[in-house]
């Protein structure tokens, strides 16, 4: 298990996501679709969730998002300083999953704000999206 | 429907902060009590079906941890925290089938440690996987499963006006039944200001809307309709059941944690069983946060969708209340057995042994449990008469 100097976890990118981690380090949003009939995909899928097409390939999404969803994390949990919000974003492609809003406070956030990736770089090897208010 | 299985033993062990007893020993323990609850012996059972959980012990191999001996069926089964319900459902198929006569299911699982806090146990970090995508879950601060119902009932909050008054009028009510269960690990009554003033767990969920973590556990036997019918304890039929898992692919086009399992499962059971969602008498509802209580008693149908806070808001889920529900205190306030808690209450209070808390009609229940963060659902309609509704 790898963790940064501030505590927090760091994932170990494997082949099947590192396409996802590399641009990360970009300021992309990477995310499967499916090259037979559009469809977009989270996280990691041997087949098209949709068609079945085994014709998945990683592709750079715009990197907008909204808040479908947030809580507000209470306690102590490694590499966060409580309260912090998190949030189930739903990117513009339709994707959603959830994140840290770590950047923005409990008392700014609310569902439908708008979002724009940015990079969040763990340690010198891994980089993670992250997300901050998207400008007006 | 004519019930083919009935539930003819029950065995629950002392629950809670007990850290010098063994998942085996508590395994054990209700085993033995729920056989001689049902007045056989070793020798009767020939099935034991697990529910697999974070004990890494809850195995098929359990079998020769309680010798028992040549089974005709046996295996673990998980679909997360809906599994009682599928357990009790595939025994009682497997009776109907002639697989096996008297089948024990069992739920057995030591989560605390001595000096580790309840929220310790399930936030992951001791096993969650960091690899690839995985990674991401705990990366991106989201430790245990706390955070998935909050943001769902976040969105149920934003969606219809549902209120922390109406999560806090669910956990009362169940503290109140919870008050008149000998077997509950939390004595102390709880008024609505002091579930306001506990603390945040994750917001918007305060400590009182979540469920304990409980070491302990609970164990079943089911039989045929034909033997129960002379056996030990009053015969709980198992009268229908159904399931009903959406699968949500975390994308647009559902709204995974307002619309859940529930809304295909309850159907279903009703339909097997042959009765209306009005001839049931009484609820034990999955119950590991309050808002699981409250998103599922609308997609059965008890209420509209988005109604579920004005509906429990004049307490018809507590002790007195038309509707009694969780009548043990449920998980949040007697113990946590996942499935095995809605279910094992469901018992007790089919048989009419449920003291000071006895609901006034007992004649239908329906049992709820789900997990999976309201993906997996399973519903039973448990009936005291073999012809479900007569």
């Amino acid at each position: 298990m790898t963790i940064n100097p501030n505590g927090r976890q760091v994932p170990l990118p494997d082949d099947a996501s590192a396409p996802f981690f590399d641009g990360a380090g970009r300021g992309e949003l990477m995310l499967q679709a499916c090259a037979a009939c559009g469809a977009w995909m989270w996280p990691v899928k041997p087949r098209c969730v949709e068609c079945w097409s085994d014709s998945v390939q990683w592709r750079r999404a715009s990197g907008r998002a909204s808040v479908y969803s947030y809580a507000v994390m209470h306690g102590d949990f490694p590499g966060f300083v409580s309260p912090y919000v998190l949030a189930t974003v739903e990117t513009e492609e339709g994707v959603r999953f959830t994140t840290d809003l770590a950047g923005i406070g409990p008392d700014q956030v609310h569902i439908g704000m708008p979002l724009t990736v940015v990079t969040e770089q763990l340690t010198p090897e891994v980089a993670i999206p992250g997300f901050r208010p998207a400008q007006a | 429907m004519t019930a083919t299985a009935a539930i003819v033993g029950l065995g629950i062990t002392d629950m809670g902060k007990i850290y010098d007893r063994s998942g085996a020993d508590f395994a054990a323990d209700a085993v033995t009590q729920a056989v001689a609850d049902a007045g056989l012996s070793k020798s009767d059972i020939d099935g034991l079906l697990v529910n697999g959980n974070l004990w890494p012990d809850s195995q098929p191999t359990l079998q020769m941890m309680l010798g028992l001996e040549d089974l005709t069926l046996c295996s673990a089964m998980t679909a997360a925290g809906s599994t009682a319900g599928q357990l009790v459902q595939y025994a009682t198929m497997a009776i109907e089938h002639e697989l096996a006569s008297a089948v024990v299911l069992l739920f057995a699982d030591v989560p605390l440690r001595r000096g580790v806090g309840s929220g310790a146990a399930y936030n992951m970090l001791d096993f969650w996987p960091m690899t690839g995508m995985s990674g991401l879950r705990l990366a991106w601060g989201e430790f245990g499963a706390n955070p998935s119902y909050a943001l769902a009932a976040r969105r149920h909050m934003h969606l219809f006006g549902t209120t922390s008054d109406h999560f806090g009028t669910i956990a009362v009510g169940q503290r109140q039944w919870a008050l008149m269960n000998p077997k509950a690990q939390i004595t102390k009554p709880l008024t609505l200001e002091e579930y306001h003033a506990s603390r945040w767990v994750v917001e918007p969920l305060h400590l009182f809307d979540c469920c304990l973590v409980s070491n302990g556990a609970v164990a079943l036997v089911i039989t045929s309709s034909e033997r129960a019918a002379d056996m030990r304890q009053p015969p709980v039929y198992v009268a229908g059941y159904g399931q009903g898992h959406p699968g949500d692919n975390q994308r647009r086009g559902r709204d995974p944690g307002v619309h859940t399992g529930a809304a295909l499962s309850g159907p279903l059971a009703l339909r097997s069983a042959g009765v209306a969602l009005t001839d049931i008498d009484f609820l034990e509802l999955y119950d590991c946060y309050t808002y699981t209580v409250l998103v599922t008693l609308e997609d059965y149908g008890f209420c509209a969708k988005g109604e579920g806070g004005g509906f429990v808001s004049d307490g018809k889920l507590a002790p007195g209340g038309s509707l009694p529900t969780n009548t043990g205190g449920g998980q949040l306030s007697s113990y946590y057995m996942w499935g095995f808690t809605p279910m094992s209450e469901a018992v007790i209070q089919m048989r009419g042994q449920a003291g000071q808390r006895q609901v006034p009609k007992n004649d239908l229940c329906l049992v709820s449990t789900q997990g999976g963060i309201l993906n997996f659902h399973s519903t039973t309609i448990l009936s005291k008469s073999r012809q479900a509704g007569s």
